[in-house]
């Protein structure tokens, strides 16, 4: 029982940092551009397939894939941005609300005509097996993508900290129009996030793809986490998701462990429909 | 005067473009008869759907067509007694929602004028849908859902070909109680998981009820949600339960994740005996040898054609027309349409009336199934199949081999589970 209860933490937090990495983009858009990516669990699956297919077509391993599916990620979300979302940034609400919506749809139906609905699980890459530490089993896959979360998520702060252009993203997330009016070209900005945050998802993929099965519906089942963990983390802010995903995992394991598991997700909400009872903006939110 | 003239021009006009529409529908009624099948074609088991219809688009091939078979038939193109008419199916897409099945079917037999219906797999779709169809008075023969329930609620209109989970649930029991007499090896208590809708509580509540009336105790009693993206915590729980077998309801999702994980977390009980997603053809795909000696319910195995050579007859035909061996789940498909086919060429007719009339005397011989059964004949009061059976195949070298009944199993079941360990 001791042993079972620090698996279930070791295994809750390591899902938790995938869904860290996973929300940043998420977060990122929405925060600079307030507009809600649907479409991010479809760029979640295409960065596994990005990672499944250079494996399986020319053997390189997912662990190498991962700077291929950043630059491939990053360069899409800015064509996407710049040919279809930016278009309705300036026309009415529910026309954003909708845009990404709709290229979801598109992309994960255009992933089922292209490469069908199977599953496909990547047989074993250099990243494999467990480690038993103790009397509990960690999955080296799992550890891969947590400290890959962690350095992924402290470059992302580094970068919006430190660098001009992190701190005129923060500054176009905080305020549009003052951006505007102190020289910032809130359009690059916006494009600049977009092309970030998809090729962060991107990132999560090529690790999720080392030990979650690929297929064409995947993005659903993260991306509504995603959802979950942004909202809870407070809109737009990278530490907020960064906690919020750890403890989405932990709820999740430890209340799946200790109550039912079928309500494993609703414990997961009813801890956000709390956080917002008491702080509407989310954990960091402002 | 004009507006008179007006009215009679518009009233002969338009009885004239009914009398004109009824007629085509009439001629057309002759020659092709129209039957909805509703299937998740998209959505998160989109490649079970697509499995599906392949059986059902294969078994419309040869019963329009003609083919030297030893099934309904087979041998004349189209329904001989309605001057050889052609089935067409058409199909609808429940993206494996309940919601989704019901309007779907509706949708066909409103705007389609399909004559009967045929699906959906998933036993919460399939309920949704008869409700429908039963509502509209539209006959509904389902070989593909194995929840029990489905056949327990009256329906006048509602058919089962297959076995259901009932069934199956007791076949698993049996089998623990034949291997003990059969090798010794005695299982004490068992562990049951099951995924949380239609299928798997019904499942799970068929276990807890057999391993009562079998005298097992069952340590662990744990339902989830299907579509998780974790489940550490049901593996948890079932490790510190400790069972001798683990009892497993899944879809294929959940079937590959629960895979992975056993392994990861050790997870090693004498069996796992298991239901619907490890017999899908994508879960082996995914897992490759993981699945190994793992214990699934089947109505179908490829072995069997080694006592029945129409299943070899039947797979030559699928392997030419898709590439790929019969599945589990094709081949359950498969057999809906023949009984549909079969009844309606003997009803003489296409009125639903006459359909109900002619399926309550279906009396199909098992020599004409591609299953291990003594045929097909509905139970008055439930319309429940009373001659489907099911076996237990058990993965072995990554293929579903029949391991029970002792006697038409073609391999010796490998039991205990053996370690993840030192597997290659």
């Amino acid at each position: 029982m001791p042993d079972q209860l620090l698996q279930q933490l070791a295994d809750g937090l390591l899902i938790g940092l995938m869904y860290s990495l996973i929300a940043i983009g998420l977060t990122l858009i929405w925060g600079v551009m307030n507009i809600v990516n649907f479409a991010h669990g479809e760029f979640l699956m295409l960065g596994m397939f990005t990672s499944f297919w250079l494996f399986t077509l020319y053997g390189i391993d997912p662990i190498f894939s991962i700077p291929i599916c950043f630059v491939s990620m990053f360069i899409m979300g800015m064509l996407i941005y710049r040919f279809i979302v930016s278009k309705v940034m300036k026309g009415p609400i529910l026309a954003q609300l909708v845009v990404t919506f709709g290229v979801s749809i598109f992309i994960s139906n255009l992933a089922v005509y292209f490469w069908t609905p199977d599953f496909r699980l990547l047989p074993s890459t250099i990243l494999h097996g467990t480690w038993q530490i103790g009397g509990i089993a960690l999955s080296i896959p799992k550890v891969a993508a947590s400290v890959g979360s962690v350095i992924a998520s402290g470059c992302m702060f580094f970068f919006l900290q430190r660098t001009r252009t992190g701190k005129a993203i923060l500054a176009t997330e905080m305020d549009r129009e003052a951006a505007l009016l102190m020289g910032i070209n809130t359009e690059r900005i916006n494009s600049l996030s977009f092309g970030i945050g998809t090729a962060l998802v991107g990132v999560a993929g090529a690790f999720l793809s080392t030990y979650y099965y690929v297929y064409p519906q995947v993005g659903g089942l993260f991306g509504t986490i995603a959802f979950c963990v942004v909202a809870l983390g407070g809109f737009g802010s990278i530490e907020g998701a960064f906690i919020a995903g750890i403890l989405v995992g932990l709820a999740q394991t430890l209340g799946g462990f200790f109550f039912d598991p079928s309500y494993k997700y609703a414990i997961v909400f009813m801890i956000y429909l709390i956080t917002i009872w008491i702080k509407p903006q989310g954990l960091m939110g402002w | 005067m004009a507006s008179k003239n007006c009215t009679r021009v518009l009233f002969i006009t338009v009885s004239l473009l009914l009398i004109l529409v009824f007629s085509v529908s009439a001629q057309s009624q002759q020659k092709v008869i129209k039957i909805g099948a509703v299937y998740p074609l998209t959505g998160n088991i989109a490649s079970t759907g697509l499995d599906c219809k392949r059986g059902v688009d294969l078994a419309v091939d040869i019963i329009n067509g003609k083919y030297d078979l030893d099934l309904p038939l087979a041998k004349s193109a189209g329904l001989p007694n309605l001057g050889g008419a052609k089935i067409e199916i058409v199909y609808a897409d429940t993206k494996g929602d309940a919601k989704n099945g019901m309007s779907e079917a509706e949708r066909l037999i409103t705007s389609e004028k399909v004559v009967a219906m045929i699906g959906a797999y998933q036993s919460a779709v399939t309920k949704t849908a008869s409700q429908m169809t039963e509502r509209l008075k539209i006959p509904y023969v389902c070989s593909d859902s194995s929840s029990p329930t489905l056949t327990e609620r009256g329906f006048r209109y509602f058919f089962r070909v297959s076995p259901h989970d009932d069934i199956f649930a007791r076949d698993q029991f049996q089998f623990l109680k034949d291997l003990e007499k059969k090798t010794g090896q005695a299982v004490h208590n068992v562990a049951v998981l099951y995924e949380n809708t239609e299928f798997g509580s019904n499942a799970g509540k068929a276990y807890r009820k057999y391993a009562a009336e079998f005298g097992y105790k069952v340590v662990a009693d744990i339902t989830y949600p299907a579509s998780a993206t974790d489940v550490t915590s049901e593996v948890g729980k079932l490790i510190v339960s400790k069972p001798d077998v683990l009892m497993h309801a899944s879809y294929i999702t959940d079937a590959i994740l629960f895979t992975r994980t056993f392994k990861e977390m050790g997870f090693q009980p004498k069996g796992i005996m298991t239901m619907a997603g490890y017999i899908e053809p994508g879960y082996l795909a995914a897992v490759k040898a993981d699945g190994n000696y793992i214990i699934v319910r089947s109505t179908f195995a490829l072995d069997l054609a080694k006592k029945k050579p129409l299943v070899a007859k039947v797979n030559e035909l699928f392997r030419k027309k898709y590439g790929i061996d019969m599945s589990e789940n094709a081949a359950r498909s498969f057999m809906a349409p023949f009984v549909l086919a079969e009844a309606i060429n003997r009803a003489k007719s296409t009125a639903p009336e006459a359909i109900v009339k002619a399926l309550q005397d279906t009396n199909i011989p098992g020599n004409q199934t591609i299953y291990p059964w003594e045929g097909i004949k509905f139970d008055p009061q439930s319309h429940q199949n009373i001659y489907a059976r099911g076996t237990l195949v058990q993965i072995l070298n990554q293929e579903y081999v029949t391991i029970w009944p002792f006697d038409s199993a073609s391999k010796q079941v490998v039991w205990p589970f053996p370690a993840w360990e030192g597997r290659k």
